[in-house]
């Protein structure tokens, strides 16, 4: 890297010499975060939600990557914590090179730019009492002080326009806008500022099918056309399949399986990963078929030993409940956290 | 003859802006063991349509024209008392939110014997028998103990289960499920979907399976009727709709699953949305939003066609099928 551009680029000094473009956007290193429940004083060992138990992901450049599991298993804490909303119990959080869990509040305040969220329910996440233009002015206000009112009115119109919003819409509020047009009003709050990452947790679980295929749209177009990097929570995996460049599985609090989406579609490794993508229900005649995914998903707060899946798994043995397995990675690049996988017993 | 005929039912609602109409007369049957599906998006009244058969409508809500026939009788008809009789007896019901069965103070074995001794005259040792028999069915670990469970005891899954036992309890004739899973995650849905097919298929019960998911009604259904703004766009064999659909709506709704196209491609998305009752438009309901619109579309509501059994309410409907339509 030459002088000139380590100076313009001062997040990347903790790095040191790997060029920025091939340096993941983000990453998270052996993440934990358990949240105390806090009980009674005399317990000996206070109840504890282990809500992530050592965790790694890293998202490159330019990707959709999505984090898929069943309610529970932790990608929302996951997403939080890379968001910097909930702080880790153990490991750390990058972003372009630097290291932001640990930050204060002064300087992450560029990193809060470059990292936007976009959340579920549009119902719940726009300000009933502000108008469309009220709300997606404060971000840019806030992170651009020195923008003129007229630079900031043409950036709202030049950002709804981007999204399909008709920029009439600004005076207007939230409630008279139908759950499709309120999330891209959401997405148009979080481009407000230029980001590079956007972590969307399960934007179009709440809207019809015709709707979340004009969300989609939006946010496939945006992902190319602004360069953005996507963290995409969904529990939907049809639509992971669609959207996605790779895939983390989760299971209670682990990451089971990380892959390129077309692998981890044609070929799943992880037993779990192959029962959830056995159970999508599909456009056919085909009776639908009992999973073959016997009992419940356990407490977080009581893990199961060794693997967290083992009790559920239908190639656990004896090692898999003593000891728990680390991801492996695979020939092309897949990572696996399974001893059946591993041993070929599968 | 036909388990339930639902003929030209109109459910209105009555608001001080005037009458908004929830279905504008909309027909279809249920033989006896059939599974039939509602499908379409919300507002499309396919609740509605549930809970007008089973006289559930809110107030100021009110079937405004229209029969119900279940078992050769009107439900539309019948007094409160045997409507009673006909309700959760005759006809049970599943909802998306187990809590909207379950009586959150009370234990499951409670809720059950309770439900069994309201319609049959048996003593509680009958009754309690009968509840293990049903929580056993639905597939329930050690269902002696479950009786003594209250419902936060319970996961979401276990809950949809025992809603399930509490509807087969008093042996029906049909099972209304108005999205029975959608809060559920898919391999749990997976689990009660395959386990309610086994169930109707094995205990010869219909089901109305009311949903937003084609996918799902493809897997478990045999006949589909598409709802959109309170009229049947579309009804037929369910292979023949999911598969040949012809209404142009019908067509956006299964274009636009992301399952069925390309990965990264562009979805197939429906223009607009959905209108709201109070401002349905002239002619066919569906112009605005149609790729297929010609003018006459715009001027009157066209009639619901059979094409040798799979019904079409488009104007088009012989050249969509015959693909010769652009």
């Amino acid at each position: 890297m030459s002088e000139a551009a380590a100076m313009t680029r001062d997040s990347g000094r903790e790095s040191g010499g790997a060029p920025a473009a091939d340096r993941p956007l983000v990453e998270a290193r052996h993440v934990v975060k358990h949240f105390d429940l806090g009980g009674h004083f005399l317990q000996r060992e206070r109840p504890t939600v282990k809500a992530l138990n050592d965790v790694s992901i890293t998202i490159r450049r330019g990707e959709a990557f999505c984090l898929v599991g069943e309610s529970g298993c932790g990608k929302s804490t996951l997403a939080r914590v890379v968001m910097g909303l909930l702080d880790p119990t153990d490991g750390e959080i990058r972003f372009d090179g630097t290291r932001i869990d640990a930050l204060g509040h002064r300087a992450r305040k560029p990193f809060h730019r470059r990292m936007q969220m976009i959340f579920q329910n549009p119902y719940a996440s726009l300000n009933p009492r502000r108008t469309v233009q009220q709300t997606l002015e404060e971000p840019v206000r806030f992170h651009f002080p020195k923008l003129s009112d007229a630079e900031v009115k043409a950036k709202v119109e030049q950002v709804m326009v981007s999204v399909g919003n008709d920029p009439g819409w600004g005076n207007r509020y939230p409630h008279e806008f139908s759950g499709g047009q309120r999330q891209r009003i959401s997405i148009a709050r979080a481009l407000m500022v230029d980001p590079d990452f956007v972590v969307a947790d399960e934007p179009i679980s709440a809207l019809d099918v015709s709707i979340q295929a004009q969300v989609l749209n939006v946010m496939m177009d945006t992902r190319e056309r602004l360069d953005l990097t996507y963290l995409f929570i969904t529990h939907d995996l049809s639509v992971v399949r669609h959207f996605g460049s790779r895939v983390g599985v989760m299971y209670l609090g682990t990451l089971c399986e990380l892959a390129d989406t077309k692998t981890l579609f044609e070929t799943p490794r992880h037993p779990y990963t192959r029962i959830l993508l056995s159970a999508i229900p599909r456009v056919t005649t085909e009776e639908m078929q009992p999973p073959g995914l016997p009992g419940e998903v356990p407490s977080a707060m009581n893990l199961p030993s060794g693997c967290v899946f083992h009790d559920r798994c239908p190639l656990a043995n004896a090692r898999c409940s003593a000891e728990v397995p680390k991801p492996q990675s695979q020939a092309d690049g897949t990572l696996v956290a399974c001893h059946a996988v591993e041993e070929g017993r599968g | 003859m036909a388990l339930l005929d639902v003929r030209d039912l109109v459910v209105e609602f009555p608001t001080r802006h005037g009458t908004l109409t929830a279905l504008s007369g909309i027909s279809f049957s249920v033989d006896k063991g059939e599974r039939v599906g509602i499908v379409g998006e919300s507002g499309a009244g396919k609740s509605v349509a549930a809970f007008a058969i089973l006289n559930l409508l809110s107030r100021p809500g009110r079937i405004a024209g229209g029969s119900i026939t279940f078992e050769g009788q009107d439900l539309t008809q019948l007094s409160t008392q045997r409507m009673r009789a006909v309700r959760g007896n005759r006809i049970s019901m599943i909802f998306q939110d187990p809590m909207m069965t379950l009586n959150p103070v009370l234990t499951i074995g409670t809720q059950m014997i309770e439900t069994l001794k309201a319609h049959r005259d048996i003593s509680e040792a009958e009754a309690r028998r009968i509840a293990i028999t049903r929580l056993g069915e639905v597939k329930i670990p050690s269902p002696e103990k479950r009786l003594d469970s209250y419902p936060h005891e319970l996961s979401g899954g276990m809950r949809q289960r025992v809603v399930i036992a509490i509807a087969l309890l008093t042996e029906p004739a049909l099972i209304i499920a108005d999205e029975p899973t959608t809060a559920l995650d898919v391999t749990i849905q997976a689990e009660i979907m395959s386990l309610m097919l086994a169930l109707c298929k094995s205990h010869g019960v219909g089901l109305i399976l009311i949903t937003h998911d084609l996918a799902v009604v493809s897997q478990v259904t045999q006949r589909v009727v598409v709802l959109y703004a309170g009229r049947v766009v579309e009804s037929g064999e369910t292979g023949r709709v999911v598969h040949n659909p012809v209404h142009p709506y019908t067509r956006g709704l299964l274009a636009a699953l992301p399952g069925e196209a390309p990965p990264g491609a562009r979805l197939t998305q429906i223009r607009g949305t959905m209108p709201s009752l109070n401002a349905i438009p002239e002619g066919c309901p569906f112009h605005p939003r149609c790729d297929y619109v010609q003018d006459r579309c715009r001027q009157a509501e066209p009639a619901l066609d059979s094409l040798d059994g799979h019904l079409v309410r488009c104007v088009r409907a012989h050249e969509l099928m015959a693909g010769q339509a652009a």
